[in-house]
């Protein structure tokens, strides 16, 4: 039996609304009504991160999240880091100078919580740093490089000077 | 050499960062039926009958097929290169869909649905009715007399045994003063966990099936599909998008043949299969358990006199890879701590558990494991320093290995030892640690690994290879070795560029997405061969196709072709290095000159008869808390020589992925099955204890860059070799700071538990 | 796509009482971690849901007149942890929320959830246990009020009646007032991971902090729901603080814990464990109240 409902929000600065199957996870509509490819599937059930959104500002796996429960949101992907002439971000920037992305499938998740993490303009310590990332998992990288790369832009935009490792 | 050597940025970097990228998933097509599979719910026995009524009468669905649909013949699935010889093909033990199911999560049946509920109705609506059969999960179990038999003509489950004769063992263990260190070594069932689940989606195009996958090896499933559906292969039509991580599992046919199957059964309509999260671990392959029996004799002086090995490789329900994995760890005994008299033997036996396939390090995390910790109890047997006793024994510089033709050219296992003892601050730590006696101990455990490069002699090593230069100059490379995210395309735009005298690696176009329609044939990523066999053919494409542009050059610039080269992009004059002409002037000129019009292109094929060793270690500091029975790793390096590297940075990453697995590997990571029915435990990633961010300390990675003699950019193996010794290395730390010494992998809590019980550290 | 098969999505408390009594077999969702994670499995396949998820009216801390903390039932645990008041008066249970799952998860997972679910792993529950927490229902008659101890019934069922669903969690002054507390998670790794045993000890000390004045522990895991290990604060109240006095008390929540054997751990192991957590957590919250061991 399916339903259908009208949801109205804002998905990367713009307000657009649509009618969604209520059965529709967020991961779903993203990727199937705004071909947002940036959100990514690994678990469905909210252990892997490659899904993850920034809903009003906090880190959510869209997997385990009803699109209806949109409405009235302010929902972030990935594709909101982009310029308008498809200049890249810091963010973007550093995963890709410090090796941070090798098969890429978790690196859109991952650096949407580094979005939220930055966005605190707070400085972390390493074991911070790994914890506010631990909700993603990756094969590739060891998680090496992708602390590395938050690290970069953290000291960039507090400016101060990356410490010696 | 300039270009090859840099850290040079991905190049598919820019639309990975921005979520881009195309992987399967993102390519499908909107009118794509969803096929769901309903799993076996038993671990052993056949099927008597499917009650589809019930699903079919679900609106959406479309289809549903039965084990009693499939075609009878069986096919082989493994990612290896065929072979002319009928004896060395890999075994067909797999069909479509199973009446005879041989483990929890075997494949009975399929309903294909418009849409994803009516699939997963539709698959809860299947009533299956089993005649069960007993069933054994343990891989000496299964190899007793009476044991439930997986497959006609395999007596005592066993797929194959090999043994390996060196010298005399019977004789050499006769010698007065020897002392035997023996163990038996457990290593676990784990999977590949790719965060990109495996998906295909299939569908017919002017009477082919065209069938797209995330691979590893695209050539090589359009064999096993067209093997499968009893076609032609070349009525296969394969293309393989970018991927998110194999590891090895996507380096096998698994529902590639399924899905094109299901398509031709629904009129060639698209149809896709994507595996869940839980699918993928158990409906897919994982890395073999492996149990080891190693006995060394040893002198006073630890000398290794002689060494019996037993392997018992758990393959599962099928054949998939089968032997090769174990006869691949079995053959590192002889050699990494060479000895003149071994006796090895090496059975690959089938149970009623997920199928072993291909997983980085094939066979060799497995021996390492085992190995490694046999050495450390034969160092402690003649109290020596487990360090001291590897630099003494290790395989020396000029080693030759007779089969597989590889030299040892360099010192190079000692080179890496020195490097990691450095870093970790080995002696002065080692000192510091032998203090703590408290409930906290800290301790520092070493091992060391050695790896082949790609299959020759095994299998046929080749490589193909197609470039063309583009009317600005630029070069478009196609191979078979496939990108699936440790960065090879990358390797090859560097190598191209160079060979080809390139200002840069971004002028060098890499086609990622392999196509077997258009695609030089080729093998794929496996094995750790891209850099090293691709490298082969890509020179030799390379000197092709500048041996054209410089003839074209010659009739323009009437220069003679002797006196000319590519540098930076330009024809120039070699005795002054004056710039002729730019590539991108030469190809306008050959293309449109209306008297004479060339497409510059050149293709060709490499056979590597080659093989080389690559070496390294990891040292580990830990911190147990014995009470909590917790290990918790405080440092880590691996050091490899992996010979010449052609991007550092992406060498690096490499090691920093394969030092997580294998500390996974040690420290948590297993797949469980209840003994009652056969039936995994831990199936998805909340309960498969894959390290997570908190888990790790810093992991360092160092090199030791000795150029390989035999390989055309002086590289040899990387992928999967740093996965190797991270595990035996942390067990020989626990063993330090402990003096437990532990033979069973992963070293969780439950372990330590009973093995600090045991030795009476703790008590209840 | 989920198989749900009908969602009502409740506006307002009494909506939600509505809809629970119109549909009675339907099953509330707040967070969906929990819920949505069961309907993929198939446990809760084709089922109504009730989704209270917009219910804001139901999110944050508060400090009513009489000292009683009140956390909303939809208040995340990363809300929980950042929280002021819960950092002020019982840091221990934003210290203990702040380790379920990963962030991404504690964005999303309520405490009302993780009570409602009946799990004896959760986080939250040992230390709400262990602060004798007060579970707030409200249905058709208005608001019932429950000892948490009384609210889990057994493992997965949890007192909620007909019409009702849980719209706080109280914390009384006399629980937290001058208590100091400390949760230690033993799990398989350090994040993404549900508790193999959870242990939350606090203690009150005497204004000298020489003396026990109260002790109490709780553990998740220990059984089929959390439960209180009373023979160990029995032992402890009124003692002086020591070093041996953390050992007995350890020793003595072997009276009162009953884990089981399964494929996540062994009891002998989970036991072993056991004491020596709640040894840790005692020294810790000693520590945390001004005491001297």
């Amino acid at each position: 039996m399916a339903q259908y409902q009208v949801v109205h929000f804002n998905l990367n600065g713009k307000d657009v609304e649509k009618v969604v199957d209520v059965r529709a996870s967020l991961t779903d509509m993203l990727r199937n009504d705004f071909r947002m490819t940036s959100v990514k599937k690994g678990c469905e059930v909210g252990e892997c991160g490659a899904c993850n959104v920034l809903i009003d500002g906090e880190a959510f796996n869209s997997c385990i999240y009803l699109a209806v429960w949109a409405e009235g949101k302010h929902i972030r992907t990935l594709e909101s880091l982009l310029g308008p002439n498809g200049e890249l971000s810091d963010i973007q920037q550093a995963f890709i100078e410090e090796t941070a992305i090798q098969c890429g499938f978790c690196s859109p998740g991952f650096m949407l919580s580094a979005v939220e993490i930055l966005e605190s303009g707070k400085e972390y310590t390493d074991d911070q740093l790994r914890k506010l990332l631990s909700g993603h998992l990756c094969r590739c990288t060891g998680y090496e490089n992708i602390l590395r790369a938050v690290k970069k832009v953290m000291y960039c935009r507090l400016g101060k000077e990356l410490p010696e490792a | 050499m300039s270009i090859v050597g840099k850290s040079e940025i991905r190049v598919d970097a820019y639309d990975k960062a921005t979520g881009r990228t195309k992987y399967y998933e993102d390519r499908m097509p909107q009118d794509a039926l969803y096929v769901r599979i309903k799993h076996s719910t038993i671990a052993h026995g056949y099927v008597k009958s499917v009650d589809t009524s019930a699903a079919e009468a679900i609106p959406g669905v479309v289809r549903v097929l039965t084990c009693f649909d499939v075609p009878e013949h069986p096919f082989p699935t493994a990612g290896h290169p065929w072979s002319m010889d009928p004896g060395h093909q890999d075994v067909a033990d797999r069909h479509l869909l199973n009446r005879h199911v041989r483990y929890y999560g075997d494949d009975v049946a399929v309903v294909i649905a418009e849409n994803e509920v009516a699939a997963m109705q539709g698959v809860r609506g299947l009533q299956v009715e089993y005649e069960e059969l007993p069933f054994v999960l343990d891989v000496q179990k299964a190899m007793e007399p009476d044991a439930p038999q997986l497959h006609e003509g395999c007596p005592g489950n066993i797929l194959k045994h090999t043994d390996m004769r060196k010298g005399n063992y019977a004789e050499a263990i006769q010698e007065p003063g020897l002392i035997k260190v023996e163990g038996w070594y457990e290593t676990p069932t784990v999977q590949h966990c790719h965060i990109e689940n495996h998906g295909c989606y299939a569908y017919e195009e002017n009477g082919r099936i065209v069938v797209v996958s995330s691979t590893q090896i695209p050539h090589i499933i359009r064999r096993v599909v067209g093997q499968a559906l009893g076609r032609p292969w070349a009525d296969i039509h394969v293309i393989k998008p970018y991927i998110g991580g194999g590891f090895g599992n996507k380096q096998d046919a698994l529902y590639e043949p399924l899905c094109a199957w299901c398509s031709t059964m629904v009129g060639g309509r698209c149809v896709r299969v994507d595996c869940s999260r839980e699918e993928t671990f158990v409906s897919n392959r994982v890395r073999h358990a492996i149990r080891f029996h190693i006995i060394t004799w040893i002198r006073k002086d630890g000398f290794l006199a002689a060494r019996k090995i037993e392997c018992f490789s758990n393959q599962g329900a099928y054949a998939s890879h089968g032997h090769s994995i174990v006869a691949k760890g079995m053959g590192s005994f002889a050699q990494i701590y060479p000895c003149d008299h071994v006796e090895a033997d090496a059975w690959t036996v089938y149970t009623n558990r997920p199928v072993g396939g291909a997983m980085r390090g094939y066979g060799m995390p497995q021996a390492t494991f085992a190995d490694e910790a046999n050495i450390d109890e034969c160092a402690a047997a003649v109290g020596m320093d487990p360090l001291a006793y590897r630099m003494k024994f290790i395989m020396p510089q000029g080693y030759h290995d007779a089969f597989s033709g590889n030299t040892n050219y360099y010192d190079s296992f000692r080179e890496c030892l020195d490097k990691g003892k450095a870093y970790i601050d080995y002696d002065r730590k080692k000192a510091e640690f032998a203090k703590d006696t408290g409930p906290i101990r800290r301790g520092i455990g070493v091992a060391a690994f050695w790896y082949n490069t790609a299959v020759y002699p095994i299998s046929l090593e080749t490589s193909s290879n197609r470039m063309q230069l583009n009317l600005d100059g630029t070069v478009t490379m196609q191979c078979g070795e496939t990108e699936i995210g440790q960065g090879a395309d990358t390797a090859f735009a560097q190598m191209t560029a160079e060979v080809m005298g390139l200002k840069s690696y971004r002028d060098v176009h890499v086609v990622s997405c392999q196509d077997t329609d258009i695609t030089p044939t080729g093998l794929g990523a496996y094995a750790s061969r891209q850099t090293y066999v691709a490298g082969f053919a890509i020179k030799k494409t390379g000197r092709l196709l500048k041996e054209k542009i410089l003839d074209y050059a010659c009739e323009v610039t009437r220069q003679s072709v002797d006196n000319m080269d590519i540098q930076e992009g330009n024809i120039v004059r070699k005795r002054d290095g004056k710039v002729l002409m730019s590539l991108s002037e030469l190809a306008m000129t050959a293309q449109y000159n209306p008297v004479h019009s060339e497409h510059l292109t050149a293709e060709s094929t490499y056979t590597i008869r080659n093989n080389a060793y690559s070496f390294g270690c990891t040292f580990a500091e830990v911190e147990v808390d014995i009470p909590m029975c917790k290990v918790t790793l405080k440092d880590i390096i691996n050091v490899h020589d992996c010979g010449e590297l052609i991007n550092p940075a992406l060498a690096e990453a490499q090691v920093h992925g394969g030092m997580s697995m294998g500390i996974g590997y040690g420290l948590s990571e297993q797949l469980l099955f209840d003994e009652k029915t056969g039936k995994p435990l831990n199936n998805n990633l909340l309960d498969y204890k894959l390290s997570t961010f908190m888990d790790h300390p810093h992991l360092e990675a160092q090199f030791v860059e000795n150029p390989e003699p035999t390989s055309p950019f002086g590289t040899k193996s990387l992928g999967e070799p740093p996965a190797c010794s991270p595990a035996p290395a942390i067990r020989s730390a626990i063993y330090n700071a402990t003096g437990v010494s532990l033979d069973v992998a992963p070293m969780t809590p439950h372990v330590l538990y009973r093995a600090f019980k045991d030795a009476g550290l703790i008590q209840d | 796509m989920y198989d749900m098969k009908a969602l009502y999505q409740a506006e307002s408390v009494q909506d939600a009482v509505a809809l629970r009594l119109a549909h009675p077999e339907a099953q509330i969702i707040a967070g969906g971690s929990d819920v949505l994670v069961q309907m993929r499995e198939g446990k809760r396949a084709g089922k109504e849901l009730i989704s209270i998820q917009r219910l804001d009216e139901l999110r944050g801390v508060s400090l009513e007149e009489d000292g009683t903390l009140r956390i909303g039932s939809l208040t995340s645990f990363s809300h929980i942890t950042r929280d002021p008041l819960i950092q002020k008066y019982i840091n221990v249970l934003g210290e203990a929320v702040d380790q379920v799952g990963g962030p991404q998860i504690r964005n999303i997972g309520t405490i009302g959830g993780n009570t409602c679910n009946g799990v004896t792993s959760a986080d939250s529950a040992s230390t709400l246990h262990a602060w004798d927490a007060v579970v707030e229902l409200t249905g058709p008659e208005g608001k019932r009020l429950q000892p948490i101890r009384d609210f889990y019934i057994k493992a997965g069922k949890v007192d909620i009646r007909e019409g009702e669903l849980q719209t706080a969690i109280l914390i009384p002054k006399e629980s937290y007032d001058r208590c100091f507390g400390h949760y230690i998670k033993y799990a398989m790794r350090s994040a993404m991971d549900i508790a193999t045993l959870g242990t939350s000890v606090n203690v009150r000390l005497s204004p000298d902090g020489k003396t026990v004045e109260r002790a109490r522990v709780a553990f998740g895991v220990a059984g089929p729901v959390p439960l209180r290990a009373e023979t160990a604060e029995k032992l402890a109240a009124g003692q002086p603080v020591s070093l041996d006095l953390a050992e007995a008390f350890a020793q003595a929540v072997k009276e009162d814990i009953n884990p089981r054997d399964s494929w996540r751990a062994a009891r002998d192991f989970r036991m072993h464990i056991a004491v020596e957590s709640a040894k840790r957590a005692f020294i810790e919250s000693v520590k945390l109240a001004g005491g001297e061991l």
